[in-house]
C-alpha cells in the first residue's frame, strides 16, 4: 500500500489497500486499486469519501482533518 | 449500429457518401448547403463514430478517408470556433476549482431533478440522452494517453483502469450503464438512441471527441474530464436517491451508486494528478484546462435545461 496524498479540504488518496478497518471495527473491503478516505467525516460512506467536503467548504466549513474517523 | 438517419442536407449527403459506395466516385461537394446546427452535430457525431465502432452498413476503411476527413475538420473548426467563442464570453471562475464550485452550487441539475421530482418516464428519456455518451464511456479519452508525459500518463491510466472495469469486464462502466438501460426497460444496444439524440446531446460527445483526438487540444482534453468527474459524486447520490424513490430497479441504481465513490477517487486524479502534472502552473496552459472544463459544464447545463421541465408554479 501506498499513501498518494491527501488533497486540501478534501479525501486522502491511498493505493493499494485491500480493506480498511473503521473505528467500529467494521472491515470495509477496498473496491478499487486507488481508494479516497473521507477526513471531513461527513461523508455517508465512510470510510471513503462522496464528495460532501465540497458541501461542507460551500457553506464556509472545513473540518478536515487526519485524525478523523477514518482509522489508519 | 446502422449509419443514423440524417436530419438535413449535410446529413443526406454524409449518409449517401457512406453508404453508397457508387456516389463516392462524386466525391463531396465543396460547397455545403445552408445547414441546421443539428444537420452539422449529426453530421460530425457520425464521421467520429468511424474511429470508434464505426457503423454496418459502413466500409471500415473510411475512417481514414480524404474528403470525409477534410469535412470532417470544417466541421471541428467550426465547433471549435463556437466552443472558444462562449469561453471568451463567460464571465465566472476561470480556474477548474472555481468553475467546478460555481456548475455545483447552480440551479436544479438532472440530478437534483431526478432526486425531488422527476418521473419514471423523466428518468427513461434523461437515461436515453445520457446512453450516448455512457454506452462509450471513457473511451474517448483512451486517445490521449500516448500523447502523455509518465506523470499525467500514469494517473489517467490508473483512472481508465477503473472506469474499464479493473480487469473485471461486468464492472466497466459502460457495461453497467447496459445493464441499467435494460433493467429501465430501454435498449441497451450501443447507439440505439442516437437516432433521438438532440443537439444538445450530439454537441456534448462531438466536444469530447474534438478535444480527444487532436493532440494540440490534450489539456482541454483533460480539463473536460476533471471537471466531469468532479461534477459527478454528489449528483450520483442525488441520483441514486431519486432512482429508490421511483422503484427503478437495483441494477440502475448500481451504475450511479458505483460513481459515487469512483468518481470522489476520480476528480482528484485527474484535477491533481492529470491536470496539475500535464499544466506545472503555466497560465497558458491552465487556461486551456479552464477551456476545457467550461465547455463541460457550459454544455450539460445546456443539455439539463432541455431535460428537466420548469417547475410549475404553486
Amino acid at each position: 500500500m501506498s499513501d498518494a496524498g491527501a488533497v486540501d479540504e478534501g479525501p486522502r488518496l491511498v493505493r493499494g489497500v485491500g480493506f480498511v478497518v473503521d473505528a467500529d471495527g467494521t472491515t470495509n473491503v477496498a473496491a478499487r486499486p486507488v481508494v479516497a478516505l473521507c477526513r471531513c467525516a461527513a461523508s455517508s460512506r465512510r470510510p471513503w469519501c462522496d464528495g460532501t467536503h465540497r458541501v461542507l467548504a460551500q457553506r464556509g466549513l472545513t473540518p478536515v482533518s487526519d485524525a478523523g474517523r477514518t482509522g489508519p | 449500429m446502422r449509419a443514423p438517419t440524417p436530419r438535413g442536407p449535410l446529413g443526406e449527403t454524409v449518409h449517401d457518401y457512406l453508404t453508397r459506395p457508387g456516389l463516392r466516385a462524386l466525391g463531396l461537394p465543396d460547397h455545403w448547403p445552408v445547414s441546421t446546427d443539428e444537420d452539422r452535430a449529426l453530421a460530425l457525431w457520425t464521421l467520429y463514430e468511424l474511429s470508434y465502432r464505426g457503423f454496418d452498413d459502413v466500409d471500415d476503411a473510411l475512417e481514414w478517408d480524404p474528403a470525409l476527413l477534410a469535412l470532417r475538420g470544417r466541421l471541428e473548426q467550426d465547433l471549435e470556433r463556437r466552443l472558444r467563442r462562449a469561453w471568451t464570453a463567460w464571465d465566472g471562475p476561470r480556474d477548474l476549482p472555481g468553475i467546478v464550485d460555481h456548475d455545483l452550487s447552480g440551479g436544479e441539475g438532472t440530478s437534483s431533478f431526478v432526486r425531488r421530482r422527476a418521473t419514471a418516464d423523466d428518468v427513461r428519456a434523461i437515461l436515453v440522452q445520457k446512453s450516448v455518451y455512457h454506452l462509450k464511456e471513457s473511451d474517448p479519452h483512451g486517445f490521449v494517453l500516448p500523447r502523455l508525459e509518465p506523470g499525467p500518463k500514469a494517473a489517467l491510466a490508473e483512472l481508465q483502469y477503473d472506469e474499464l472495469g479493473n480487469g473485471d469486464p461486468g464492472r466497466l462502466h459502460a457495461h453497467l450503464f447496459a445493464q441499467a438501460l435494460e433493467a429501465a426497460g430501454l435498449d441497451p444496444t450501443y447507439g440505439a438512441y442516437v437516432d433521438q439524440a438532440t443537439e444538445a446531446t450530439l454537441t456534448l460527445n462531438n466536444a469530447m471527441s474534438l478535444f480527444c483526438l487532436h493532440r494540440r487540444l490534450r489539456h482541454a482534453a483533460m480539463g473536460h474530464l476533471a471537471a466531469f468527474e468532479a461534477t459527478s459524486s454528489l449528483p450520483s447520490a442525488d441520483m441514486v436517491r431519486g432512482l429508490r424513490r421511483l422503484g427503478f430497479d437495483e441494477a440502475v441504481v448500481r451504475y450511479y451508486d458505483e460513481h459515487v465513490e469512483a468518481d470522489a477517487v476520480h476528480e482528484h486524479l485527474a484535477a491533481r494528478d492529470i491536470c496539475g502534472r500535464m499544466t506545472g502552473g503555466d497560465p497558458a496552459l491552465e487556461d486551456e484546462v479552464g477551456f476545457g472544463a467550461f465547455t463541460c459544464v457550459d454544455l450539460e447545463a445546456r443539455s439539463a435545461a432541455e431535460l428537466v421541465p420548469a417547475e410549475a408554479a404553486a
